[in-house]
């Protein structure tokens, strides 16, 4: 390091900065254009700094959308999210979204001012201990203590969010050194021995994984969100179409494989599809890659593909045998060990085990009643946006019911198109998301599919997107209540809907309205597909208030605890 | 099953609770921890004693591994290790079984440290099975206080720092 700032001064490079202007200078320097923030006390300095800088700021209503804005920013466009908000409570407000971002491995850098070091640790105004909150849902986080160590500690951030199993990091950054000066230059590279992921699979596993697929007769592809974020979806589709072997994919791996391909069988797990349930039941080989057999996915485990070898690909050697044991565990990267396999990889034809998944698809689709009354089906909706987006928009949804019709019924097709809190499970997730997906994706369409509940968590943003025009069109799948909730109630606690009835919802519409975004209700499902089409054709954003069939359930559904096998609501209704 | 892991870490603050936090969120249990700077002043090195079984044992060398400040993780359990243990232990005493005590303690190859008129400190090194006997000895006369270090080791033989367990490597079903 002493030597690159030898070489640098050497070169004229080095120049003499303030903390805060050193803090720009190395966002710009590590390519960020655009942060989410909400300026406060103690990065008065550092907005300071970027009141003429060349990085695009958008200023939110509340700290967790810059949070929940940066990542959807990263699903979106596989660059990091930034956000920048002040110490105390501006930090704590990020300690939601940076969960969020943690548990779906999610690159965000947030930063957060803190104040003076002189006063750490004496409960001043504004302090908040953020690097110890934030120790447990953050791959790392840096509390600066020199600004000598700024650009340093920047650059590392990057590399650790982004690298390996991507995840959040935060930097925390006293106000007195904003104004501290130091000779500047960016590092071109990090060193942290300490950090050093495992990127090609070792060759023997890989072979070992290749004799099982050429000796199984009934396998299965179980992918998730470690295929998007390797950006490995082709050597999947290789892999799948050269061995025929069908795929399912979690939550947060939908449009890893293309939900219209004939070898794909949709989601599985708690709402996924019966045939991707049954498949995994009656599969002699399980191929997981970049999933990490969650609880919502495997039901009970000894239900979980209780006859297959199985073979897991990742590249967070704490998730092989986490929760399942493994018979060919391959540690790296997916597009790498993917790759790898293909190659080693024969072509098998189609086989009575596809002809067996395919009459299961044909005898259990994904259904759901239509009464007739003219009133729209929540399923319903969700046809219809696909149908008005042809498959092609970028989705953020947000937690409950509306979030598993969206992963049922709309076929992703590619990769970073759904946005959506898998791990966490974050209400309000989806509409900052969709924020930062459509500043990352000005050329895309961008919708958020919202519940009338998650919604209100994070409704201030309507001003943020009026104010900069920013074209995110917010779909309300509004049945008056806390629909994932009521489900339960209904199911499992003799319909007593204790606190799950929102019946006293304010009016969306008028509530769109007052922060200047065009607004639609609609009631009759023959109003459906021209009013979503009316706000399609809004330049900059829109909302739309659905009405929607009160008490539709998400079926079909393995119940909490039970096996994948023993699913329920097989005929939908 | 007792685990002895070996943790080289980078000697900076908040390491430890980082790990500490590790174990706790995962719901590992410390038997006993032991921290200080090795050779290097920039490393430290924690010898962290855990209860599990291999299962278990893996899973926190993976995830111990995972921190961005540890550099390497050694399960060092069954590998041949000098391993020790202090023990300060205040022993209440009287002119009659003064003499008993040093006995024990001489056989122990002990130290007082320190004697006052009721009681009397002992200073006794070794492993875990030890100190273990000593104290199982000195309590009938009464323990009026105790503390110790936890467990340090390192692998005998001219080898450096034992290799990490292979952290790459997973449970097999």
């Amino acid at each position: 390091m002493a030597t690159e700032l030898a070489a640098a001064r050497e070169r004229d490079k080095a120049r003499v900065l303030k903390g805060a202007e050193a803090f720009v200078q190395a966002l710009i320097d590590e390519g960020v254009t655009t942060i989410f923030g909400l300026p406060g006390g103690a990065v008065l300095p550092i907005y300071d700094a970027l009141y003429n800088a060349d990085i695009q700021h958008i200023l939110v209503r509340h700290e967790q959308a810059a949070a929940h804005a940066a990542d959807g920013y990263a699903r979106s466009s596989g660059r990091p999210g930034v956000c920048l908000t002040t110490s105390g409570p501006g930090a704590t407000n990020l300690v939601t979204g940076i969960a969020t971002a943690w548990m779906d491995s999610v690159p965000v850098v947030a930063f957060t001012g803190n104040v003076a070091r002189s006063l750490i640790g004496r409960d001043a105004f504004q302090e908040a201990d953020i690097t110890g909150i934030t120790l447990p849902i953050t791959k790392h986080n840096f509390l600066v203590r020199s600004v000598q160590d700024l650009p340093r500690i920047i650059k590392e951030a990057f590399h650790i969010a982004t690298t390996g199993r991507p995840g959040p990091v935060l930097v925390d950054l006293p106000r007195d050194i904003c104004g501290e000066e130091l000779e500047y230059y960016y590092p071109s590279e990090v060193e942290l021995p300490g950090f050093k992921p495992t990127f090609e699979g070792h060759v023997r596993q890989v072979l070992e994984a290749a004799r099982a697929i050429a000796a199984a007769k009934r396998p299965v592809l179980y992918v998730g969100g470690g295929v998007i974020s390797s950006g490995a979806h082709r050597e999947l589709m290789e892999l799948a179409t050269k061995a025929n072997i069908p795929v399912t994919t979690t939550l947060m791996g939908l449009g890893a494989f293309p939900g219209t391909h004939p070898l794909s069988l949709g989601m599985l797990g708690m709402h996924g599809t019966v045939y991707a349930n049954w498949a995994i039941c009656n599969c002699d080989l399980l191929i997981a890659v970049g999933v990490r057999f969650d609880d919502r996915v495997t039901g009970r485990l000894e239900g979980f593909a209780p006859e297959a070898k199985i073979i897991h690909i990742d590249i967070d050697p704490a998730e092989i045998g986490k929760n399942v044991g493994v018979d060919i565990p391959i540690v790296g990267d997916c597009k790498a060990v993917l790759q790898a396999l293909v190659e080693k990889t024969r072509e098998k034809k189609e086989t009575a085990w596809l002809a067996k998944v395919h009459e299961w698809k044909e005898k259990y689709p994904l259904r759901y009643d239509d009464p007739g009354t003219g009133e729209v089906m929540p399923q319903r909706l969700v046809e219809e946006i696909y149908a008005v987006t042809k498959g092609q928009a970028i989705m953020a949804s947000d937690v409950g019911q509306h979030q598993m019709w969206l992963a049922q019924y709309y076929k992703f097709d590619e990769p970073r198109r759904h946005l959506s809190s898998g791990g966490l499970g974050t209400m309000g997730f989806g509409f900052p998301a969709a924020i930062g997906a459509a500043v990352a994706n000005p050329d895309r369409e961008v919708w958020c599919l919202s519940g009338d509940g998650s919604f209100q968590m994070n409704a201030q943003e309507l001003i943020t997107v009026a104010g900069y025009k920013i074209p995110v069109k917010v779909v309300i799948c509004n049945n008056s209540y806390l629909g994932m909730v009521r489900q339960w109630q209904s199911m499992f606690y003799g319909k007593r809907y204790s606190q799950s009835d929102l019946s006293h919802n304010p009016d969306f519409v008028k509530l769109a309205e007052a922060h200047g975004v065009p607004a639609f209700r609609v009631t009759r499902v023959d109003e459906l597909r021209e009013t979503l089409e009316r706000a399609q054709a809004i330049d900059g954003p829109a909302l739309v208030d659905v009405r929607v069939s009160r008490e539709a359930d998400v079926l079909p559904m393995v119940p909490a605890g039970a096996a994948l096998k023993d699913m329920i609501g097989l005929e939908g209704r | 099953m007792k685990h002895t892991l070996s943790v080289l870490v980078h000697n900076r603050s908040g390491v430890l609770v980082r790990i500490a936090g590790l174990f706790s969120r995962r719901g590992y249990n410390i038997e006993s921890i032991a921290v200080g700077v090795t050779e290097d002043p920039d490393i430290s090195r924690m010898t962290i004693v855990v209860e599990g079984d291999e299962a278990i044992v893996e899973q926190i060398i993976k995830n111990v591994h995972k921190l961005i400040d540890v550099l390497r993780v050694s399960n060092i359990t069954s590998e041949d290790v000098v391993d020790r243990e202090l023990a300060l232990i205040k022993v209440a005493t009287d002119s009659h079984n003064r003499s008993e005590i040093l006995q024990i303690v001489d056989i122990f190859r002990a130290r007082i440290v320190d004697v006052s008129d009721r009681s009397v400190i002992v200073e006794v090194t070794g492993n875990e099975g030890k100190v273990d006997a000593m104290v199982q000895l000195l309590r009938p006369y009464g323990i009026k206080e105790m503390a110790r270090t936890g467990k340090i080791a390192m692998v005998r033989g001219a080898k450096q720092r034992a290799n990490a367990s292979d952290t790459g490597r997973a449970a097999a079903r």
